[in-house]
């Protein structure tokens, strides 16, 4: 075309950053993505291809990591790992230098990833890049404060990662920054598709001085990364699908390993009708067509108030028609090439397969690129309002009230982020902490920041990454765990009653003494063989009901922190009133001479949360835009808790206390041997203006309880500290809807208040741009 | 010697040759009170731009071109005279050496308008004469807006008498600035009124506004009272033309677009003198508003120094060498 002729069409014409040094780069590293372990190159073979999604021109062979080749990289790390651990400041010094050196390589990083992955350019040189390189200077600063700030936490050891296509050095960053600057090792796997970024951090850790077997890197696929599962590490951090981290949830129960879980996610994307609708229209640009929709976080759910909707939808579609999607090379494309045929094809069954709506979509390219797409009128109950489609596209309905807004944006299994947008302050920030998600944006999307913790609840996973929040999911509480011998009750041949009266202790359920559904109940004997009465055996419906009453209870985590102290004291004061004959209860049934201790213990644990009930505050991050993302600790809903045996009272009192403080509501499963203490105390909560269903006790065998209780989807997490080897059950049947787990793995585990705390609370990151 | 452009002229001249003049319509407050403006969320996509979008090699010469024939070429000083004034006029005619534009196949493009105070534009009517540039005059006690209304509007006549073909008017910050919407209105209906046959360009002064949520709406409330161009500042304000303010006025542009099918124009003033940041400007009316507004009879920047930095690029477009401003002519 002539000057003249562009003159008059305005068009953009090419504008393509080259691929040449990034070629060059691969050409003078043999064409093949293989292993670094302990500070050197590994194995390289050509087991299968990467690609470039643009072109489907091979860019170099891929070796196929085996489970010898995990173990050597495991074995390297764990050598590596004691000495790594030593000092904060020399990781700080390290994860400084590496994230000077991926500075410096900034634009070849970019480009390969581009090459690799098939996002735009823009992409990669403005967001996952620079984001990757704040990732490592913001951990160097943990790294240096780590003993000062965290002096009661420790690495875990060897962390095995499992990260995703999508954003490849990016996810790389968010796994090893934080590991490593908390004095943990790493074997790494990237993706199958995208391994080529690793293999440039690989030479930029040996530039960094990074020392050998600190960070290892083991190419792969799926199998290569079961292999990493199954190895001898001390946690597994996955990103990925809901599918394969089920699986991996299920590989590791019992094992003792860490776990976090990074999964899917059908976020909702909220307008209400005093927005600034083209700024919302814009955000949905940020929210569902960036890196193809191919994100974790994307805001695929569009809800709009029925008033504007059609305005809405009409500024949406010319929006639509504005975006570019072609060559991810090319500085002026929006929108690039999808990862893989494969994902193509996915994305485009669903989307064929859909009967409902309408569907409006702009054109693509031929190859592996798939249009922006729309498709309005949907409801709830429509597959592609649940399922996540990781594409470009947007499914959208209507609400007519900010309440109906909330109950649909809740409607989902998953629970990863959320956008809110609206130009009235008391609607949005009321609408933020009622969303079931880690991350809500205010009138924005797809923020993210090292400062801040990104992560679910729900089937979108657990654990935090980035923010101080982060840090628990690479450290553990420094103390040493012994085994603990399974505690079983007292029997006799003597049987008779201590006391004449029968005495059948009931289950409490929902504020009130319910006979079990099974009718049965198991003698409970004294030390000394005479029989104290009975305990009711629950069964999977009085957990059913039991739960049941949780979800009634639920005003119970939007009351205030300062209400919830005032019953805790209130509990405190009357079993202190009692505390003599629940010291004789102990006693007795035990045979032990602690109850008088325990009691006070008891007591005390009671104080202490209601002194916490109110002060154990979120955080403002200062993250870097003009605003604030406020780190707000939640409830995290139902949890239901087998309880210590060896002490019947402090053992409840242990998880009862915290997890009612900080707003959750309880099943709690007492002593399995000594289960009387627990039923005493219900006539305490009857006493203390507890209301009804926030703490329901259940006595009965552990063992059978324990598989509906993990399995229960209406269960939000699942602590064990029963003498009763239940950790392995509890863990395979979380998987089900990827409820949080704290088990003792069989130890007798002593945590500090915060680690009660931590696991009493999810933080949900609200990020809140200001400005007018 | 002062030459009125004969009305023949003027009429083949005018810039909006295709679209219908914006009459305005009632003053609607609800529509005003319903604006909204994110500040945050605007700035995001200001910032983001220029990363999405980049014209490269014979595409960005010819945007540049698209640029020049887009600049109302501007002399506002207290020292301006007449030599001066001709002067930017023979600038104006011949915006790039021949030569280069001969090169470009670009030959015959001058930039869109000159833009001069009252006292100027009879000298500037007569240096552009046959060349078909129109000359804007700047009006209404520009730049604060202060003097007596009737004088205001008494400019305006004789601006447009001197052939003046577009007036630039300022208007009241003040009646912005305590939301009386209706005073605004109707100062602006006057002067469009005042303006007769010639296009009226308003200028909001944004730097004073306070609040991009005010230049929405005042953007709005000019549109309504029959603005024909909407123009973001004097350039005499602390800050001038931004990004963000762009993107807020354009929006409304196209709302009220929208609404009533009336194309109105738009014209960032004072703070663009790099032709790297005139293309991001042109990136961002071609997607928010479309190809269509890519036209001097609905797009124009206020500027008196970006011309030279086109040139540079152009020249160094031509040769591969860079360029040094003493090789093209002043204006």
């Amino acid at each position: 075309m002539t000057i003249k002729e562009i003159f008059d069409t305005m068009d953009y014409g090419p504008a393509p950053e080259s691929a040449s040094e990034a070629l060059q780069w691969l050409a003078d590293h043999g064409a093949i993505a293989g292993h670094y372990i302990n500070g050197k190159w590994g194995a390289r073979r050509d087991d299968f291809a990467t690609s470039n999604p643009a072109t489907g021109q091979k860019l170099a062979g891929v070796t196929k990591g085996t489970a010898d080749e995990i173990a050597e990289a495991v074995k390297a790390a764990r050598k590596a790992q004691p000495a790594w651990a030593k000092s904060g400041h020399k990781r700080a010094r390290t994860l400084y230098a590496i994230a000077r050196l991926m500075q410096k390589h900034a634009r070849l990083l970019a480009v390969m990833e581009t090459l690799d992955n098939g996002k735009p350019i823009r992409e990669s040189r403005d967001i996952d890049v620079p984001l990757a390189i704040r990732h490592f200077y913001h951990h160097a600063g943990f790294a240096q404060l780590m003993k000062d700030e965290l002096p009661d936490r420790e690495a875990l050891g060897v962390c095995g990662q499992i990260i995703p296509w999508n954003f490849p050095l990016l996810m790389l960053a968010w796994k090893i920054a934080p590991a490593l600057a908390m004095g943990n090792t790493v074997v790494l796997k990237p993706a199958e598709y995208t391994p080529l970024t690793a293999m440039i951090f690989a030479d930029i850790c040996t530039q960094a001085g990074v020392p050998p077997g600190v960070v290892n890197i083991v190419t792969g696929d799926g199998e290569t990364g079961a292999a990493l599962v199954n190895a001898d590490v001390d946690k597994i951090a996955f990103t990925g699908s809901t599918e394969v981290g089920r699986k991996i949830r299920e590989a590791t129960a019992g094992s003792g390993k860490a776990l976090s879980l990074e999964l899917g996610g059908k976020s909702p994307y909220i307008v209400f009708d005093d927005a600034d609708i083209d700024s919302a229209v814009e955000g949905l640009v940020d929210a569902i067509w960036f890196n193809q929709g191919q994100v974790c976080c994307a805001g695929s759910r569009l809800l709009v108030q029925e008033g504007i909707a059609d305005r809405f939808y009409t500024k949406l579609k010319s929006r639509m028609d504005g975006l570019r999607i072609g060559n991810p090379l090319d500085k002026c494309i929006d929108i690039g090439a999808i990862v893989d045929p494969i994902q193509l094809a996915q994305i485009t069954k669903m989307v064929t397969d859909n009967p409902e709506g309408d569907i409006y979509q702009t054109d693509a390219p031929a190859g592996c690129f798939y249009p922006p797409t729309l498709i309005t009128g949907l409801s709830s109950a429509s597959t592609l309002m649940q399922e996540e489609i990781f594409g470009p596209v947007l499914a959208a309905t209507t609400f007519r009230t900010p309440a109906e807004a909330v109950e649909i944006a809740n409607d989902t299994r998953y629970g990863l982020a959320a956008s809110v947008w609206s130009e009235n302050i008391n609607l949005a920030l009321d609408i933020a902490p009622k969303l079931v998600a880690g991350i809500v944006w205010i009138n924005s999307s797809n923020m993210m920041d090292a400062a801040a913790g990104f992560g679910g609840v729900r089937e979108s996973g657990f654990g935090r990454e980035g923010g101080w929040e982060g840090l628990a999911g690479y450290t553990k509480p420094r103390f040493t765990a012994k085994p603990i011998k399974q505690i079983t009750p007292f029997t006799t041949d003597d049987g008779h009653p201590a006391d004449p009266l029968d005495r059948t202790a009931k289950l409490y359920i929902g504020g009130k003494q319910t006979r079990p559904d099974g009718g049965y109940s198991n003698p409970v004997y004294s030390a000394g063989g005479k029989l104290l009465g009975h305990a009711s055996i629950a069964n999977r419906k009085d957990i059913r009901n039991a739960v049941e009453a949780c979800n009634a209870a639920k005003s119970w985590s939007r009351t205030t922190g300062h209400l919830r102290a005032q019953i805790l004291y209130y509990i405190a004061e009357n079993l202190s009133a009692r505390a003599n004959e629940f010291a004789t209860r102990i006693n007795t049934m035990t045979g032990n001479k602690t109850g008088a201790e325990e009691v006070e213990t008891a007591i005390r644990t009671l104080f202490t949360y209601a002194a916490w009930a109110d002060k154990y505050d979120g955080q403002v991050h200062g993250v870097p835009i003009r605003g604030v993302a406020l780190a707000m600790k939640e409830p995290v809903g139902n949890i239901g808790v087998f309880c210590a045996d060896d002490t019947p009272l402090g053992g409840l009192i242990a998880a009862m206390a915290p997890a009612i403080a900080m707003g959750n509501r309880t099943v709690l499963i007492a002593s399995e041997p000594f289960p009387l203490a627990a039923t005493d105390f219900t006539q305490v909560l009857e006493t203390s203006d507890l209301p009804a269903g926030v703490v329901n006790i259940l006595t009965g065998s552990h063992a059978d309880l324990a598989p509906t209780l993990a399995q229960h989807f209406d269960i939000a997490a699942v602590w064990s500290f029963s003498s009763t080897a239940l950790s392995a059950e509890i863990e395979r049947g979380s998987a089900g809807n990827l409820k949080r787990t704290w088990v003792n793995n069989g130890l007798g585990l002593t945590p500090g208040t915060h680690d009660y705390l931590a696991a009493s609370t999810n933080v949900k990151n609200i990020w809140i741009p200001y400005g007018e | 010697m002062q030459t009125k452009l004969s009305p023949t002229l003027t009429a083949t001249r005018l810039p909006q040759l295709h679209e219908p003049r914006n009459d305005g319509m009632p003053l609607d407050l609800d529509w005003v009170a319903a604006v909204q403006a994110n500040t945050s969320a605007i700035e995001r996509r200001a910032a983001t731009l220029p990363g999405r979008r980049s014209v490269k090699k014979e595409y960005q010469a010819a945007w540049l071109c698209k640029a020049i024939s887009l600049i109302d070429l501007t002399t506002l000083s207290g020292d301006d005279s007449a030599g001066r004034v001709r002067r930017l006029c023979a600038k104006a005619r011949q915006p790039v050496r021949a030569d280069i534009l001969e090169i470009l196949g670009m030959q015959g493009l001058t930039t869109g308008a000159v833009c001069v105070y009252h006292d100027m534009v009879a000298t500037a009517v007569d240096a552009l004469q046959g060349s078909g540039i129109p000359v804007a005059a700047v009006s209404t006690g520009f730049p604060a807006g202060l003097s007596p209304f009737h004088l205001r509007i008494a400019e305006i006549g004789e601006s447009v008498a001197a052939g003046a073909t577009e007036i630039d008017i300022v208007i009241s910050r003040r009646h912005v600035l305590t939301g009386n919407w209706q005073a605004l209105y109707d100062e602006m209906r006057e002067m469009r009124a005042a303006c007769g046959d010639a296009h009226v360009k308003a200028i909001l002064a944004t730097g004073e506004l306070g609040t991009l949520r005010n230049v929405a709406r005042a953007s709005l409330v000019c549109m309504m009272a029959g603005a024909d161009f909407i123009k973001t500042s004097t350039g005499k304000e602390p800050v001038n033309a931004t990004l963000p303010v762009t993107l807020t006025m354009i929006r409304a542009i196209r709302d009220y677009h929208d609404r009533t099918g009336i194309k109105i124009g738009y014209k960032p003033a004072g703070g663009i003198s790099k032709a790297k940041d005139a293309l991001v400007y042109l990136s961002m009316i071609k997607d928010e508003l479309g190809c269509r507004w890519l036209q001097p009879d609905l797009f124009r920047f206020g500027a008196s120094s970006l011309l030279g930095d086109i040139e540079r690029q152009l020249e160094h477009h031509v040769t591969g060498a860079y360029s040094a401003s003493w090789r093209h002519a002043i204006g």
